[in-house]
C-alpha cells in the first residue's frame, strides 16, 4: 500500500495543473460563491405609468426603486417595460385605479415584491396602500397574486413556478455541457490517440478540421436543446410564448461561444482528464453566476462582473425573455450583442489555437 | 566513418526539386537537447530509404520533419505538398473507434480521392494486406500487426510521391513484418519515394539507401553495401568476451562475440597509443568475418563513442 501511496503522490506532484486546481480552485470557488450565494433581492426596480406616476415615485421606498416614470403612458407601456426586462414591477395609475404588475419571470424579485407590498400595506395602512391595491381586472394569462390584493397581478409566470424559470436556463446548461465538455474531449482525444499529428500533415485546412470537429456537436446540441424544450413544454408545462427564430438565433450564437470554449480548452489540455477539469471550471461559474440559480442583482458587485463575462448569463436572459415574456429581438439587443462579441472573440481565439496546433510543431532553432 | 555523400543518382523523384525530397543541414533542438544536428538526407522516387538508429537517435524527429509535422529549427526540407505526402506516425494515426473501412474512407476523403478511386484502392489494398475480412472490424480491436498494416495502407492510399513511415514493423510478428515489407516494396515499385524508420537493421538491408543516426547526428549514410564497405579495421568472431580494452570493442550477437579491431596501430581505430588487443586475449578460437549492415552500424557507434571518449580505449 505504501508503494501505491508514494506512486500516487509522485504522479500528483508532477501533474502541476491538477495539483494547482486541487488546492487553488476550492479557495477561489468558496470566495466567489460565498459572495454570489444569495437569494435576497436588495432592490426591486419599478416602472411607473399614468397620471400619478410622479407621486408613485415619491411614495415608494426601498427596496423599491422607480427607474422610470411615464405619466403619459398606460398599461401597455408598463407591461412592455416588464417584458423587455427594464423593471421588475410596474405600477399603472389612472382609470379605475392603480394596478401593480409583477414580472413573474424574475422569480425572486417577484416574491420579494409580494413580501414588500404586504409589509407596505401593514405599515402605511389603508390610505397609503389604497393606490397600488386598487382593483383591476386580471389580464388574460395573468393571475392575481395569492395572498395579496387582487390589484396586484403577476405576469409571465403567474403561479411563480420554479420550473418555468429554470427550464429555459437549463436548456443553456445542456448546451454548455455539450458545447464545452464534449467538444473539449473530442479534440483532445485526437491528441492522446496520436491522430492529431496525422491530421496535421493531411491536406486539410485548419478551418475544415475545426468546423468538421464542431459541426457534429453542434447538431447533437441542437437535438438536445429541442428535446429539453419539448420535455419542458410537454411535461413541465413551461410556456414558449415568443419567437422560435429569435430563440434559435440566440441558441446559435451561444453554441458558437460554448463550442469555441470547448476547442480552446482542448487546445491547452494534454489529456482528457485535464480537459474535463478545465471544462468543469468554466461550467461551474456559468451555472452558479449566470442568474440561473441566484438572481444577478443578489450577487455582490465585486463578483457580479464575472457574470457579465459568461455566455450563459446572456443566453439565460434571451431564453427567459423569449419563452416566458415573448420578448422580441429589439429589446434583447444587449444580450445578443454581448453573445455576438463573445462568440467572435472565442471562435477567433479557438481558430487561432487550432491553427497553431495543426501547424508543424515548432522547436527552438539550433 | 561516414559513408558516401547523399547524392545517389537521379530518378523520377528528382523532378520535384533540385535536390529531390529530403533535407539539407536540418537541425532540431528540443528542451532536452539536440534531436537532429545538421543532418542531410534524401529520398528518391521508386526507392526505399531506411533511417536507422537506436532509441533517441533522432529517427522519429527526422521523419516528422520530412512529413511536415515538425518545423526544423534550421536547415532546408524539400517535400511535396501535403496531398502528395503519405505519413504513418509513430502511433499509427489510426482511429481505434472507427472500423478499418471507415478509417480508410476518412483518409481517402481527406486526400480528396473520388469515391470510385477510393473504393477501388481500398479493396485492392485491403486484399493485398490481408485485411479484407477485417474491413468492418473496429481498428482498436485489431492485433498490433494488423493495425500497423492498416496504418501503412492508409498512408499509401493516396499513392503519394513521398511515403513516410515511422517504424512500421516495430512490435509486429515476423509474418506481418513480411506482409508489411511487401506492401512497402509495392509502394516503391509504384513510384513513391519511401522513407521509413526502423530499429531492425536486417530490414534496413532491403533499402536502397540507409541513413544511420546516433544522438541526432549522422553516423553513416549510403547504400547498405557502401556502408559495410566503409567499415575500417577487422571484425573477429570469438566465443567469449575478451578482457582488457578489447572488451570495450566487443558485443554479443547470437551465441558469440564480435570484436572490432580498428585500422590504427592500437586497433581502436581512433588514435594511436591505445593498448593493443591481440588474439591471445580472446577466449577460444577466433575468425575474421565480413561485417553486415548491423555490424557496420555497431562499429560506427563504437568508433564515435571512442572518439568522444578521447581515444582512450
Amino acid at each position: 500500500m505504501w508503494a501505491m501511496i508514494v506512486k500516487e503522490f509522485r504522479q500528483v506532484r508532477r501533474d502541476r495543473r491538477t495539483l494547482a486546481m486541487m488546492i487553488v480552485l476550492p479557495i477561489v470557488l468558496l470566495v466567489v460563491l460565498g459572495y454570489a450565494a444569495s437569494f435576497d433581492v436588495p432592490t426591486i426596480t419599478v416602472a411607473a405609468a399614468g397620471p400619478q406616476a410622479g407621486s408613485i415615485s415619491r411614495l415608494l421606498r426601498p427596496p423599491f426603486d422607480v427607474v422610470t416614470a411615464a405619466p403619459d403612458q398606460g398599461r401597455d407601456w408598463a407591461q412592455n417595460q416588464l417584458r423587455d426586462g427594464k423593471a421588475d414591477v410596474a405600477v399603472v395609475t389612472g382609470g379605475a385605479g392603480p394596478a401593480v404588475l409583477i414580472d413573474g419571470s424574475q422569480l425572486f424579485a417577484a416574491r420579494a415584491t409580494q413580501a414588500a407590498l404586504a409589509d407596505l400595506e401593514q405599515k402605511v395602512g389603508t390610505a397609503a396602500a389604497a393606490g397600488p391595491v386598487a382593483a383591476v381586472k386580471p389580464a388574460a394569462g395573468v393571475k392575481p397574486a395569492a395572498g395579496a390584493d387582487p390589484a396586484v397581478s403577476i405576469l409571465y409566470n403567474p403561479d411563480l413556478n420554479t420550473s418555468d424559470i429554470m427550464i429555459p436556463g437549463l436548456a443553456g446548461v445542456v448546451l454548455v455541457f455539450i458545447g464545452t465538455i464534449i467538444t473539449s474531449l473530442g479534440v483532445v482525444r485526437e491528441r492522446q490517440s496520436g491522430t492529431l499529428e496525422q491530421l496535421a500533415v493531411m491536406p486539410l485546412r485548419p478551418r475544415d478540421v475545426y468546423l468538421g470537429k464542431i459541426v457534429p456537436y453542434f447538431a447533437v446540441a441542437a437535438v438536445d436543446l429541442a428535446i429539453v424544450l419539448t420535455v419542458g413544454i410537454v411535461i413541465f408545462g413551461v410556456p414558449f410564448r415568443g419567437s422560435a427564430a429569435v430563440f434559435g438565433l440566440g441558441a446559435l450564437l451561444f453554441l458558437f461561444v460554448t463550442l469555441g470554449i470547448g476547442v480552446l480548452i482542448s487546445s491547452v489540455s494534454q489529456n482528457q482528464g485535464q480537459a474535463i477539469q478545465l471544462a468543469v471550471m468554466t461550467m461551474l461559474p456559468q451555472v452558479l453566476l449566470s442568474g440561473l440559480i441566484f438572481p444577478l442583482s443578489s450577487i455582490a458587485v465585486g463578483v457580479r462582473w464575472i457574470a457579465y463575462l459568461l455566455p450563459l448569463t446572456y443566453f439565460n436572459e434571451i431564453s427567459k425573455g423569449v419563452m416566458l415574456r415573448a420578448e422580441p429581438l429589439g429589446p434583447l439587443w444587449l444580450p445578443f450583442t454581448c453573445l455576438a462579441v463573445l462568440s467572435v472573440v472565442v471562435v477567433t481565439l479557438a481558430t487561432l489555437r487550432f491553427r497553431r496546433f495543426l501547424a508543424p510543431s515548432r522547436v527552438r532553432s539550433a | 566513418m561516414t559513408g558516401p555523400s547523399h547524392g545517389i543518382g537521379t530518378g523520377p523523384g528528382l523532378d520535384h526539386g533540385p535536390g529531390g525530397w529530403g533535407g539539407t543541414e536540418v537541425s532540431v533542438r528540443y528542451d532536452q537537447g539536440m534531436a537532429l544536428d545538421h543532418v542531410s538526407f534524401r529520398a528518391n522516387a521508386g526507392q526505399v530509404t531506411a533511417v536507422v538508429g537506436g532509441d533517441g537517435a533522432g529517427k522519429t524527429t527526422l521523419l516528422r520533419v520530412l512529413a511536415g509535422a515538425l518545423a526544423p529549427g534550421s536547415g532546408v526540407v524539400h517535400r511535396p505538398g501535403a496531398r502528395q505526402t503519405g505519413y504513418l506516425p509513430a502511433g499509427s494515426g489510426i482511429y481505434p473507434d472507427l472500423t478499418v473501412a471507415e478509417n480508410l474512407a476518412f483518409r481517402a476523403a481527406g486526400y480528396g480521392l473520388s469515391a470510385a478511386v477510393a473504393r477501388e484502392r481500398t479493396a485492392e489494398y485491403l486484399d493485398r494486406a490481408g485485411l479484407a475480412e477485417a474491413r468492418d472490424r473496429l481498428a482498436g480491436q485489431l492485433s498490433g500487426g494488423m493495425r500497423q498494416k492498416l496504418g501503412v495502407i492508409a498512408a499509401m492510399l493516396p499513392q503519394p510521391e513521398l511515403l513516410v513511415l515511422d517504424e512500421p514493423t516495430t512490435g509486429v510478428d515476423p509474418v506481418s513484418r513480411s506482409g508489411l515489407w511487401w506492401l512497402i516494396a509495392r509502394a516503391a515499385a509504384a513510384g513513391s519515394a519511401v522513407v521509413l524508420a526502423t530499429s531492425y537493421l536486417d530490414e534496413a538491408e532491403r533499402a536502397a539507401w540507409v541513413l544511420a543516426l546516433e544522438g541526432g547526428r549522422e553516423l553513416a549514410a549510403g547504400t547498405p553495401d557502401e556502408i559495410v564497405a566503409a567499415v575500417p579495421g577487422t571484425l573477429r568472431l570469438v566465443t567469449a568476451r575478451p578482457g582488457g580494452d578489447a572488451g570495450r570493442r566487443a558485443w554479443r550477437r547470437g551465441g558469440r562475440w564480435r570484436v572490432w579491431e580498428g585500422p590504427g596501430p592500437s586497433g581502436s581505430g581512433v588514435s594511436p597509443g591505445n593498448t593493443a588487443s591481440h588474439p591471445g586475449q580472446h577466449s577460444g578460437p577466433d575468425e575474421v568475418i565480413t561485417p553486415d549492415l548491423q555490424d557496420a552500424v555497431t562499429i560506427a557507434v563504437l568508433a564515435r563513442e571512442l572518439e568522444m571518449a578521447g581515444g582512450t580505449a
